[in-house]
């Protein structure tokens, strides 16, 4: 026998209680993974967010358009390296509602220097540079849809209809991309800007829904947005610019501020756990107050005791935070549950540190008081209690 | 042990305790010796001190005022920790209502002081099987206290009690809680314990017929030592 030993087995002196008890902090833990899952879903793309690239937007709103002229002057601004475009398609596939993934119009080369991590096999590229009817789309539209390349994409419109009239824009896949890092979105549906200009009503043709431009120097990212806002200031598409990580981040908060939305049903989680937990700690000691004096008699010091509870606590915190982040983790590994709305779902790495922490907090807490009172314990009071 | 044989050496001890604005002397005064090897027993109504006496002595309880001498050390002066390290060396307590661990069995509740001490897995379990046989329980050792006898576990109370091989015993009530029958042969053990072990022992009890077992009886009354009866 050891101290480990004892500990265990005070845990099971009341097994429903400690299964009640194990069961509530694991709940808590797959709550935390699964929420954590979404909340990266919803600001989808501000972590990988590139630091040296910029987004103009109409200054009005996101959905007015700008005329691809901007494009010529932009790219002559002082700072800029490289301007590319792309534009909201809208459309939808057979029965899939509109928005089951992005179609965006674009100028390929232009797209694919400007995302290096999108990856395309080199032949992929080749076949869709030259192929003006072609697509490239993402690894997990791709297999959602099951679409292989060579294939024909029947796309309905729901915003540009083409000048004869037609609803229906047939893509070929040319390619299919990945993420060079775990959080990039794999269910872009990516198309060539000429193609669609040409073949779209006149009234609309020449027009863009936003620019993407990569700047020199990063730490000139604010000189540069005000230089291209100042270019086009009182005309009739006066722009708005602003780094892609406050563009996207701007996008997530038009559905409200997620995190802070999440933060709030953690926090109410775990305090609820914490009350939970520390009143299982707070019984067992209670009823345990003569073994603790017996304990103390035999020669076990405060801060032995006081170890002793907390490393209960600990233990029971860590079984149920463990179990909990593993169920989370097995949860979120089934995929996205909303059918393909959250395109990367997953927890990322930082929040299992944090679920960890919050593992080792839990216990810490839980058991605090009642480690201090049965430390605090005198040896004759705790002697006359039966 | 000091030069002139004696084990415990007390000294105008006093306790007082207070309830509300009430102050109770539970002990006044109290001057007492005890040699190495003795059997006492210390009996009295109560409320006369015989408990809180037998604390101080086993550093449970720290005295208003006086001295506690044990094996040559001042243990009235320490702290908490150094008295709970003095315990965990010196002391072996036996309790009326036996205060096993409900969680281990009989071996883990008698390893429990052992794990206090530096000794290796393999030694602990020898200390732990030799004690489990001087009371007679060799066959009990992975029994749960439910799974015993009053008689039993009080058994297993004093092997706890010895397993460290402790420079003094004191026993609260050994016997208050048992039948005749096995008030007998907890008696009859700690009389072995003494006469064949040379445990000095300390016993609190209103038995009068627990109190033959030992050497010499003391009357306590209010605080004071009244009569003193040698066998």
């Amino acid at each position: 026998m050891n101290l480990a030993h004892l500990i265990g087995r005070n845990l099971l002196r009341r097994k429903a209680r400690t299964l009640f008890t194990l069961l509530s902090v694991l709940v808590a833990f797959v709550l935390f993974a699964y929420l954590a899952a979404i909340r990266l879903a919803f600001t989808l793309g501000i972590d990988v967010a590139g630091k040296d690239r910029l987004i103009v937007i109409h200054k009005t709103s996101l959905i007015m358009p700008l005329p691809i002229s901007h494009l010529t002057r932009i790219a002559q601004t002082e700072g800029v390296t490289a301007v590319t475009h792309a534009t909201w398609f809208g459309g939808k596939y057979q029965d899939y509602p509109e928005g089951r993934f992005g179609i965006f119009p674009v100028d390929p080369a232009g797209w694919l220097a400007m995302y290096p991590e999108f990856v395309l096999p080199p032949e992929q590229m080749q076949a869709w540079l030259a192929d003006r009817t072609g697509a490239v789309v993402g690894r997990k539209t791709a297999e959602d849809m099951g679409w292989k390349v060579g294939q024909r994409v029947p796309i309905q419109a729901t915003i540009f209809h083409k000048a004869d009239g037609s609803g229906t824009w047939e893509f070929t896949i040319d390619g299919i991309y990945s993420g060079r890092e775990r959080g990039v979105d794999e269910t872009q549906f990516l198309v060539h800007y000429d193609y669609f200009n040409e073949a779209r009503s006149e009234l609309a043709r020449d027009l863009v829904g936003w620019f993407v431009l990569r700047i020199g120097d990063p730490e000139h990212a604010a000189d540069v947005a005000r230089r291209i806002d100042q270019t086009f200031a009182n005309s009739f598409y006066e722009t708005e610019t602003t780094t892609e990580k406050a563009f996207v981040q701007g996008f997530a908060n038009q559905i409200g501020n997620i995190g802070k939305i999440l933060r709030a049903v953690m926090t109410a989680v775990f305090f609820t756990i914490l009350l939970v937990a520390g009143n299982t700690m707070a019984q067992s000691v209670r009823e345990r107050t003569s073994e603790l004096a017996v304990m103390k008699t035999l020669g076990f010091t405060d801060g032995k005791i006081l170890v002793v509870i907390l490393a209960e606590s600990l233990l029971l915190s860590g079984l149920g935070g463990g179990l909990g982040l593993l169920t989370g983790w097995l949860a979120v590994s089934t995929g996205d549950p909303t059918g393909g709305f959250l395109p990367v779902f997953f927890v990322p790495s930082r929040d299992w540190v944090i679920g960890a922490g919050f593992v080792v907090v839990l216990g810490l807490a839980s058991g605090l008081l009642p480690a201090l009172q049965a430390m605090r314990l005198r040896i004759v009071d705790g002697l006359r209690r039966v | 042990m000091t030069d002139d044989g004696l084990l415990v050496r007390v000294r105008d001890l006093h306790k007082v305790f207070h309830r509300g604005s009430e102050r109770i002397d539970v002990l006044a005064g109290l001057t007492l010796d005890i040699p190495a090897g003795d059997f006492l027993a210390l009996m009295g109504p109560s409320g006369s001190g015989k408990t809180t006496l037998l604390n101080m002595l086993g550093g449970l309880d720290q005295p208003t005022q006086g001295t506690i001498e044990v094996a040559g050390e001042r243990i009235d002066r320490m702290s908490g920790s150094a008295l709970a390290r003095w315990r965990a060396r010196h002391v072996g307590f036996v309790f009326q209502l036996y205060n096993l661990l409900p969680a281990l069995t009989a071996a883990g509740n008698v390893e429990l002081p052992l794990l206090l001490t530096p000794l290796s897995r393999a030694e602990r379990k020898r200390h732990v099987e030799t004690a489990l046989s001087i009371v007679g329980l060799s066959d009990r050792v992975r029994h749960y206290p439910r799974q015993l006898s009053g008689g039993q576990e009080q058994r297993v109370g004093i092997a706890r009690a010895i397993v460290n091989d402790p420079t003094i015993l004191l026993c609260d009530e050994p016997t208050g809680d048992l039948d005749r029958q096995a008030s007998a042969e907890i008696l009859k053990l700690l009389a072995a314990l003494n006469a064949e072990h040379g445990k000095t022992i300390v016993m609190v009890t209103h038995d009068p017929l627990a109190a033959q077992c030992a050497k010499r009886t003391l009357q306590l009354d209010k605080g004071t030592l009244r009569q003193e009866v040698v066998a």
